[in-house]
């Protein structure tokens, strides 16, 4: 990012802290880049003739008489087909040894889209997982985030949703990735001889925590690209955002802003819609899919992070181990994807929403045989059956290694109802029965 | 005011959509003005004022402001624009038409107007020269959509005035002079067919507002039921995410027994507007044999849409729905989430730093909250006729934690809880209305009960009063069910308990995707609410508790494939005979 000739340079900065500095300075505008003492940084408040900067790079070393410059813009990414195969830092640099992209340049962050100008999703995601595509089919424009605590494989099932979906570009948006999983990533990508239709735009551990406000907006800027100009399927990855939340209440907190719930901004609910809502089915065909990852910690979605998350996106996938079978499986309790409704009996077998249904209510049944059981009581044979059925359900459909197409997973369903339930007990449409339930000879 | 000069400023700090400005002159609270940018003009509201200095929220992005920006007030608060052409339009939070708005992508200062200027609407006088007319009256009547939609004395009209001349019947544009009024001065005041209105401001042109007293249908079993909201009362659903709130807010939408449905999706998801767009226009109105759209009007301010303008569009719904009201009309008002709304608040307060309440919500929430819920209602107005407003909101409680300030302050201002539960959801028993926690005051209401009595049945109230009760035995056996054990406790535990499942499987569930089931008449509710007694009333012999469980799952399974049979037809009168048979095999004679 090249600055402009003949412009001022500023020397006396007024106050440091340890993400943001203050200095008084003319005609500068709100949300505009500035280098200070070589590092980037933006303009986050403007008080009469101090100006409040947010350093991305953090604030250490800098003197009080550092060289500060403005760029008269807000941060921008350049941007054309040339973006395919890279990979990019929080600044949209390059980080793989190429050379920088040549193209239009645009503002991150840009506008929203006018609500009464979306298309209404209706294209189905196939991943071959039944956790999702039977429980919580995911749509083309929507947005979910995996739930997930920090030791599940959670970076390792997005991948593989995004190597099995269709779509023509991946954006990977990395915040806060270890080295080892921004390596992993690109491992799988380079293996599976995708690489060109990936852009990644990585902040590591490594990289200063507050560098990573800008990874969404460079990933969506570079998604819009493609969906907009382009017409394609974008599939943007954006992990994990539960960093970013962190990043945003550094910054709030050193800027005296009185925090709300888990310490977090008040205005988290607002930062994290701006990002989401980004994903997007366009009149046009293009679209922008959003599977984000949010850790938790020890599964409380009740804190901040999540919770806003979880009111914001359409749903979410709720990773967790089950012991029975000693495998990760998408939880269907707590998994939901709010977009399903728009294919599944659609685009789908017409059975699909009622075995959904009845499998999820039949596994709920199990597991309060489950606690009478833990509780010392006897079992009758019904909740027998279910505790049976439910490790059946778990190995066959909400295990994450499953790979089968959704046909097979409903025949799984009446296969499975068939062999530990009677008709009249799992309480479905009785045309449905007839038709799909398995005859014994 | 002395003289007519507007005051101008100068940006003199911003922070994020909060700017402060150097005034030249005097400025009032809730002022509207706008900061002159190079290419566009952005709206704002006055929030605070310190001697020379405003505070102005920003309804847009403050990308690239600077200090020393010209701003200018209005004089006005921020106004809607009242007039025949609101139905089935799609707003933002300021009452602007989004579909008139260019290009994919919301440009800022793009601001569109709210009606169309050169549409002709065929116009019918109401009053005749020399009547005596105050605000809120009707002069005439135009055709929107199949709804009488009146055109009244404005409401910023003070005082008594009298009827000069009404235009006659025929095709008018909204700006055309359609009556002539004389003032007590006999000074003549013209009326044209639009008139504005501060959306803060309660329109009060009625006569008195009753206690409301009429069901409102909503199709809903565990709602119309169990905790029936009344024409002109208020509701709030809280839940955590997940729990269904728009899906049910969706359902209430498309069944309610409204002329008017106003739907404020406040700080909400673009996609579920984006359903009620795609859904709306091909869904038919049973009543009037139009489509829903042609009712309905939506006011979009979805979450990634700014912050200030979240705040503003659920006064924006509520004042247009106060229009209508006043047309003699039953409207409903919708608005998901009011938490957004909060939000929006915490926001403004947080960054003018101003002392925080519980949460850092402001200290004034409950009151702001109260207010709003206080201009729904039932009213009579000055000509006797009646209107109404049913007011539901949602509100999504941070971490599904019932005890936090938007639901706390909610549940004074509402009269009826539909408490979500996550519980139900997680085994997926929808609607999640948790039927012991959830309430409806108006069932309370000796005038309601007069009402249903006359209306659904002798007995209505008493069965319903009954099923609450059979609700809560049902779990108190099923919480002994599972301290003593299946086989600690008497059969009769086991056959309470599976007499509570019945209602919840039958009336309490209901498959809001099912073509049949979604939507029941409350005459079919009457009707499936006295079978079900029926059941509870019959003694059944059990040999051990085992064969309890199986027996009843018949039993639901029955009453399951009649809720999704077309009422009073083959086959649900099939599975009902199969039904009675079922109840025979173990009745006690």
């Amino acid at each position: 990012m090249e600055t402009k000739a003949f412009q001022k340079i500023y020397t006396k900065i007024t106050q440091i802290t340890k993400a943001t500095c203050s200095l008084n300075a003319d005609g500068v505008g709100y949300e505009e880049l500035a280098l200070v003492h070589g590092r980037l940084a933006q303009v986050v408040k403007i008080q009469g003739q101090s100006v409040t900067l947010q350093v991305f790079g953090g604030t250490e070393g800098i003197p009080s008489n550092a060289e500060v410059t403005f760029y008269g813009r807000p941060p921008t990414l350049k941007v054309s087909d040339d973006l395919a195969g890279r990979f990019f830092n929080s600044f949209g640099l390059p980080i793989d040894g190429g050379p920088e992209v040549e193209g239009d340049e645009r503002e991150i962050g840009g506008p929203s889209v006018n609500p009464v100008r979306r298309k209404q999703p209706s294209e189905l995601i196939a991943t071959g997982i039944a956790g999702i595509d039977l429980n919580n089919t995911l749509v083309t424009g929507q947005k979910i985030p995996f739930f997930a605590d920090p030791d599940q494989p959670f970076n390792q099932v997005m991948a593989m949703v995004a190597l099995r979906a269709k779509c023509n570009k991946i954006i990977l948006g990395g915040m806060g990735l270890t080295n080892d999983d921004y390596l992993y990533f690109k491992n799988v990508f380079d293996n599976a001889g995708v690489l060109d239709r990936i852009v990644s735009f990585v902040n590591t551990t490594e990289d200063p925590p507050v560098e990573r406000l800008l990874v969404p907006d460079m990933a969506l800027t570079a998604a819009e690209y493609f969906a907009v100009d382009r017409n394609e399927d974008v599939l943007v990855l954006l992990t994990d955002m539960t960093l970013y939340a962190d990043a945003l209440s550094i910054v709030s907190n050193r800027m005296d802003q009185i925090p709300s719930k888990d310490s977090m901004p008040g205005s988290l609910y607002s930062d994290l819609a701006k990002i989401y809502e980004k994903a997007v089915q366009f009149p046009e065909g293009g679209s922008i899919t959003i599977i984000a990852v949010t850790t938790l910690s020890g599964g409380d979605i009740t804190h901040a992070i999540p919770d806003n998350t979880g009111y914001i996106t359409e749903g979410q996938l709720f990773l967790r181990r089950d012991t029975d079978i000693g495998k990760v499986i998408i939880d269907p309790f707590r998994s939901l994807s709010r977009l399903k409704q728009l294919v599944i009996g659609k685009k789908t077998r017409e059975d699909h929403p009622q075995v959904m249904n009845t499998a999820v209510r039949l596994y709920a049944d199990a597991a309060n045989a489950r606690t009478k059981l833990e509780n010392g009581f006897d079992l009758t044979d019904y909740d027998e059956r279910t505790l049976n059925f439910a490790r059946e359900y778990s190995e066959k459909l909400l295990a994450i290694d499953v790979n089968i197409d959704i046909k097979a997973m409903l025949d799984t369903g009446w296969e499975l109802f068939s062999t530990h339930f009677r008709p009249e007990e799992v309480g479905m449409r009785e045309e449905l029965v007839e038709k799909y339930w398995p005859k014994k000879e | 005011m002395k003289e007519n000069k507007l005051t101008k400023g100068k940006v003199a700090g911003v922070i994020a959509n909060l700017v402060m400005v150097d005034v030249d002159g005097p400025v009032s609270q809730n002022e509207i003005c706008y900061i002159m940018l190079e290419d566009v003009k952005l709206m704002a509201e006055v929030i605070k004022v310190l001697e020379k200095r405003a505070y102005i929220q920003v309804f847009e992005s403050t990308r690239g402001l600077r200090v020393g920006t010209d701003v200018e007030f209005t004089k006005g608060m921020l106004e809607v624009t009242l007039g025949p052409g609101i139905l089935s339009r799609n707003y933002d939070g300021l009452q602007h038409d989004l579909n008139k708005m260019e290009g994919v992508f919301l440009q800022r200062g793009d601001y569109t107007s709210a009606l169309d200027d050169d549409r002709m609407w065929s116009f019918t006088p109401v009053a005749k020269k020399g009547d005596p007319v105050a605000a809120g009256d009707w002069l005439g009547e135009v055709d929107e959509n199949g709804q009488p939609h009146k055109i009244m004395v404005p409401f910023k009209f003070t005082g008594k005035y009298k009827v000069k001349s009404v235009i006659d019947k025929g095709e008018y544009t909204i700006n055309e002079t359609i009556a002539v009024l004389l003032d007590s001065e006999e000074k003549e005041v013209p009326v044209t067919m639009v008139q504005k209105w501060p959306v803060k401001v309660p329109i009060k042109a009625y006569k008195n507002k009753p206690r409301p007293f009429k069901l409102l249908e909503t199709g809903v079993r565990t709602m119309d039921t169990l905790n029936p909201i009344v024409e002109g009362g208020t509701g709030f659903i809280p839940g955590p995410f997940g729990s269904g709130k728009t899906v049910l807010q969706h359902a209430i939408s498309k069944q309610a027994e409204a002329d008017i449905v106003v739907v404020a999706a406040c700080g909400e998801r673009a996609n579920e507007v984006v359903e009620i767009f795609a859904e709306f226009p091909e869904i038919d109105d049973p009543r009037t044999g139009r489509k829903l759209m042609e009712r309905t009007t939506i006011i979009a301010n979805t979450s990634n849409m700014p912050v200030a303008a979240r705040e503003a569009s659920v006064y924006t719904a509520m004042t247009l729905a106060e229009y209508y009201r006043a047309m003699g009309l039953r409207v409903l008002l919708l608005a998901d989430s009011t938490s957004r709304w909060a939000q929006a608040l915490r926001e403004m307060s947080n960054r003018m730093e101003e002392l925080p309440g519980p949460d850092a919500f402001p200290m004034d929430l409950p009151a702001i909250i109260s207010n709003f819920y206080s201009r729904a209602g039932y009213v009579y107005l000055n000509n006797g006729e009646s209107g109404s407003i049913t007011f539901i909101g949602t509100v999504s409680p941070a971490g599904g934690n019932l005890k936090e300030p938007v639901t706390e302050s909610t549940k004074k201002a509402a009269r009826c809880f539909y408490a979500l539960s996550q519980q139900r959801a997680d085994s997926k028993r929808y609607p999640a209305i948790d039927p012991i926690d959830s309430y409806s005051k108006y069932i309370e209401y000796p005038e309601l009960q007069e009402y249903l009595k006359k209306n659904v049945g002798e007995n209505w109230v008493e069965n319903v009063l009954k099923i609450k009760n059979i609700l809560i035995r049902g779990k108190e056996a099923s919480e002994q069910i599972n301290i003593l054990g299946d086989d600690g406790v008497p059969i009769g535990y086991h056959v309470d308990f599976w007499k509570s499942e019945v209602i919840d499987f039958v009336i309490l569930q209901q498959d809001a995707f099912d073509e049949v089931d979604r939507s029941s008449p409350i005459q079919r509710q009457k009707y499936m609410l006295e079978k079900v007694l029926n059941v509870y009333d019959t003694g059944f012999e059990f040999g051990s508790f085992e064969e309890v469980n199986p027996y009843f799952k018949r039993i639901i399974n029955e009453f399951k494939q009649m809720n999704f049979s077309d009422y009073e037809s083959d086959r649900f009168y099939k599975h009902e005979k199969e039904l009675f048979n079922i109840i025979d095999e173990k009745k006690i004679a």
